[in-house]
């Protein structure tokens, strides 16, 4: 079983996600900002991450940057899933090694072909 | 609407399209024409039918008839749909036609039924991502259906942030796509490569040319056996000898003509039953992994 971490400060968002990713057979496990995450990848690196970008304490990208630094940080696919919905969001994440990028609202389509198309599926 | 005026739509929807209405599309044929019927003055999508029919008497009202045909096409598409259909291209179809057409450095590619245009951009995204390979090479994209919105749609490129994520890969959008308000429009680069023009599947593919490459997706499975097998006719017609066919998931030349046979383990893809073409050896097949567009 594939393990997704899911990083939202909103709980209802990080609810929302769990179901369809738990439909899509992942195992779960959540963080409400950058820094519990980057707690939470230092026990176990998961095999993906679908990471919120305004967060209070650590933001996504601040942590996204951290985490490809860090041992092992490389292995992670990271798709955003924020209301930031500009290209100039959009190059900053790819440039700090996104992997995709899911503009909200989302629905369970979208989630789906992201995660079919960045080969999690 | 009575069951007397859904049959009577059925069969003008039928003779003009060759769209089968199912005996439970009744609700979904009043939904869809009560807008049109508003637009014509009439109060409802029944008053609509019956001057339709009227009318058919004395000649007909082809205005209205379109119209009426139009609202009732089912358009959802999305970029690489299915994605196969569209690896298939990069690596099976592509490889063998540069092999073939090697002197003359021409392709033509028909996307048959395009709808709002995700299909033939995706089309035109994998083909100028293999611009080394095809430098000199003259490749036209000919786009059609049957509807006249749709196809306004598709020609001005804009589509949705829902539409977007969909199918395509971000690196895509990023590539491809600029913001313009809350849509997306793809670039005038690919807008360029591609000519869309209403065509009507019945009328076969004649007035459009010979083409090495077409695309006829999700658009057979609204039509009988009998439709079927005449559109897939007229395409083998005007198929080259060494050309492709690509279908949708849920659609088969099976039992419907003998014009086209199985590209060997690749699903979906067919080439003429007395032509040429061939997967080259080394093609990624049905049990290999196919790699992936956009993918670094
Ligand atoms: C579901 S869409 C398929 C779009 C695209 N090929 C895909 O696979 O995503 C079907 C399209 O077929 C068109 N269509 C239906 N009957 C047609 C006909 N007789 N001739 C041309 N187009 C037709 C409709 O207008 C609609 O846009």
């Amino acid at each position: 079983m594939k393990c997704c971490l899911i990083v939202d400060d909103s709980k209802v968002v990080r609810m929302v996600a769990r179901k369809i990713l738990e439909a899509l057979q992942f195992e779960i496990l959540e963080a409400g900002d950058g820094q519990q995450a980057m707690q939470a990848c230092e026990q176990t690196m998961p095999d993906a991450i679908l990471l919120d970008w305004n967060m209070p304490v650590m933001n996504g990208i601040d942590f996204l940057r951290q985490l490809r630094q860090h041992a092992g940080g490389d292995r992670p696919v990271v798709i955003f899933c924020t209301t930031e919905n500009d290209m100039a969001h959009i190059q900053e994440a790819l440039g700090a090694g996104a992997n995709e990028y899911i503009m909200k609202p989302f629905d369970s389509d979208i989630l789906e072909s992201k995660f079919a198309q960045v080969g999690l599926l | 609407m009575t069951p007397d005026d859904f049959q009577k739509l059925a069969t003008l929807l039928k003779s003009q399209s060759g769209l089968v209405l199912g005996p439970d599309k009744s609700y979904l044929a009043e939904s869809r024409l009560t807008p049109v019927a508003r637009n014509w003055g009439f109060p409802d999508a029944k008053a609509l039918i019956r001057a339709l029919v009227r009318r058919e008497g004395k000649g007909g009202d082809s205005k209205l008839l379109l119209e009426v045909v139009e609202a009732m096409t089912t358009n959802e598409s999305f970029f690489f749909r299915d994605q196969r259909p569209f690896d298939q291209l990069r690596d099976v179809i592509l490889p063998s036609l540069l092999t073939s057409r090697g002197t003359n450095k021409r392709l033509r590619i028909w996307s048959a039924a395009c709808s709002s245009g995700q299909e033939p951009y995706s089309i035109a995204m994998i083909l100028n991502d293999m611009q080394h390979k095809l430098r000199d090479w003259r490749i036209e994209i000919i786009a059609t259906d049957l509807s006249r919105p749709i196809l306004h749609r598709a020609t001005e490129g804009r589509y949705t942030q829902f539409e977007v994520q969909r199918g395509l890969p971000v690196t895509l959008l990023a590539k491809y796509f600029t913001q313009d308000g809350d849509q997306w429009r793809i670039s005038e680069q690919l807008r360029r490569m591609v000519t869309f023009k209403v065509h009507n599947l019945l009328d076969g593919p004649g007035t459009l040319g010979r083409f090495d490459i077409v695309y006829c997706r999700n658009v057979l499975i609204y039509f009988d056996q009998a439709t079927k097998g005449k559109v897939l006719e007229g395409i083998a017609a005007n198929l080259a000898d060494d050309g492709f066919l690509t279908l949708g998931g849920a659609e088969t030349v099976l039992g419907v003509t003998d014009k086209f046979k199985m590209v060997d383990g690749q699903r979906g893809l067919y080439a003429r039953a007395d032509g040429t073409a061939t997967a080259l050896k080394g093609a990624p097949g049905a049990a290999g992994q196919t790699g992936r567009v956009g993918a670094a």
